[in-house]
């Protein structure tokens, strides 16, 4: 059995964390998943999981965080990618298995991927700065 | 919903909605007299008797995104099909506590599933939320106090990937020792 985790651990991780920890705040990315009952239902929580695992897989800094039911219940699990500069993509039916692409093509390459896209916000005037 | 702990997700993200920074989530399983008690107790804004009336009326939400609200009756309906029930008791500034019941042999009853994924899940959410946990089962218990961890990390936030990683992994082992009984095991010896 692996050596049992303490509170303890927490020191080191605070230590190791604290140190990079602007540069995580200040990512420009976020991400949102929608996490209502009609996105659990759908399994946003394995989504948002698949996404919390590719990020550090690749080591991609962002900022992921959920959100309650948006009314498109339909096309959940919702994720919401936010970059600063380039408005709001909506994407739909987001099952874990295509996580790593839209990583890839959105976060690396800087394509939407557009047919999975179900709505978008453009950026505002003032975003853009 | 196929797993109990994605009926807890779903309760704890009502918790956040009301506006609680506090929640107390406890699972109690108790195979002497066969049942299984969920409860979700938070200090958000609460609700009046007349929401209160309504809160299991699939056709009843507080949201304006849309016209229905199944999460709670959903809930209900996997109580009620297990001999349990579902019980809801909250008043405005006093927060809401809501305590399922099942019969923890039932055929029906979904299983919990993974706890520790829907707990992580809820800590990523904004804005911040305590969370106190509490699993029992039998005589043994598992207490997760989140105040506690980041009393330990200072600025560091719950949602930092290494604290994920490392709450992901002691829940799991903690859980592990809980239904194995390896703690017992260890005492023998």
């Amino acid at each position: 059995m692996p050596k049992l985790k303490s509170l303890e651990d927490l020191k080191k991780v605070r230590e190791e964390a604290s140190r990079d920890i602007q540069v995580r705040l200040d990512t420009g990315t976020k991400i949102i998943v929608g996490m209502g009952t009609c996105g659990i239902a759908a399994g946003a929580r394995e989504t948002m999981h698949a996404i919390l695992e590719e990020l550090k897989r690749r080591q991609i800094e962002a900022h992921v965080t959920t959100v309650g039911c948006i009314g498109m219940c339909a096309f959940e699990p919702l994720v919401d990618i936010e970059q600063a500069g380039s408005g709001r993509i909506t994407y739909g039916r987001v099952k874990p298995e295509m996580v790593p692409e839209l990583i890839e093509e959105h976060l690396i390459n800087g394509r939407v991927v557009e047919k999975w896209v179900v709505g978008r916000i453009p950026k505002s005037p003032a975003q853009g700065e | 919903m196929r797993e109990l702990s994605l009926h807890i997700l779903d309760v704890l993200q009502n918790a956040r909605e009301a506006g609680a920074d506090m929640v107390r989530l406890t699972i109690d399983e108790n195979e002497a007299v066969d049942r299984l008690v969920i409860t979700v107790e938070d200090n958000g804004r609460g609700m009046h008797p007349e929401t209160l009336n309504k809160v299991l009326d699939p056709f009843f939400t507080s949201r304006t995104t849309r016209h229905v609200g199944l999460g709670l009756p959903l809930f209900a309906a996997a109580a009620e099909r297990c001999n349990g029930s579902l019980a809801i008791e909250s008043a405005p500034g006093a927060g809401t506590k809501i305590t399922a019941t099942f019969q923890l042999s039932h055929i029906d009853r979904a299983p919990l599933g993974n706890v520790a994924g829907s707990i992580l899940t809820f800590l990523m959410g904004e804005p911040p939320c305590d969370l106190l946990f509490l699993h029992r089962i039998d005589g043994r218990q598992f207490l997760l106090d989140t105040r506690k961890v980041r009393e330990e990390l200072g600025t560091v936030p719950l949602s930092h990937p290494s604290v994920r990683q490392w709450l992901q992994e002691y829940i799991d082992q903690q859980e592990e020792m809980l239904r194995g009984g390896n703690d017992r095991t260890v005492s023998a010896a």
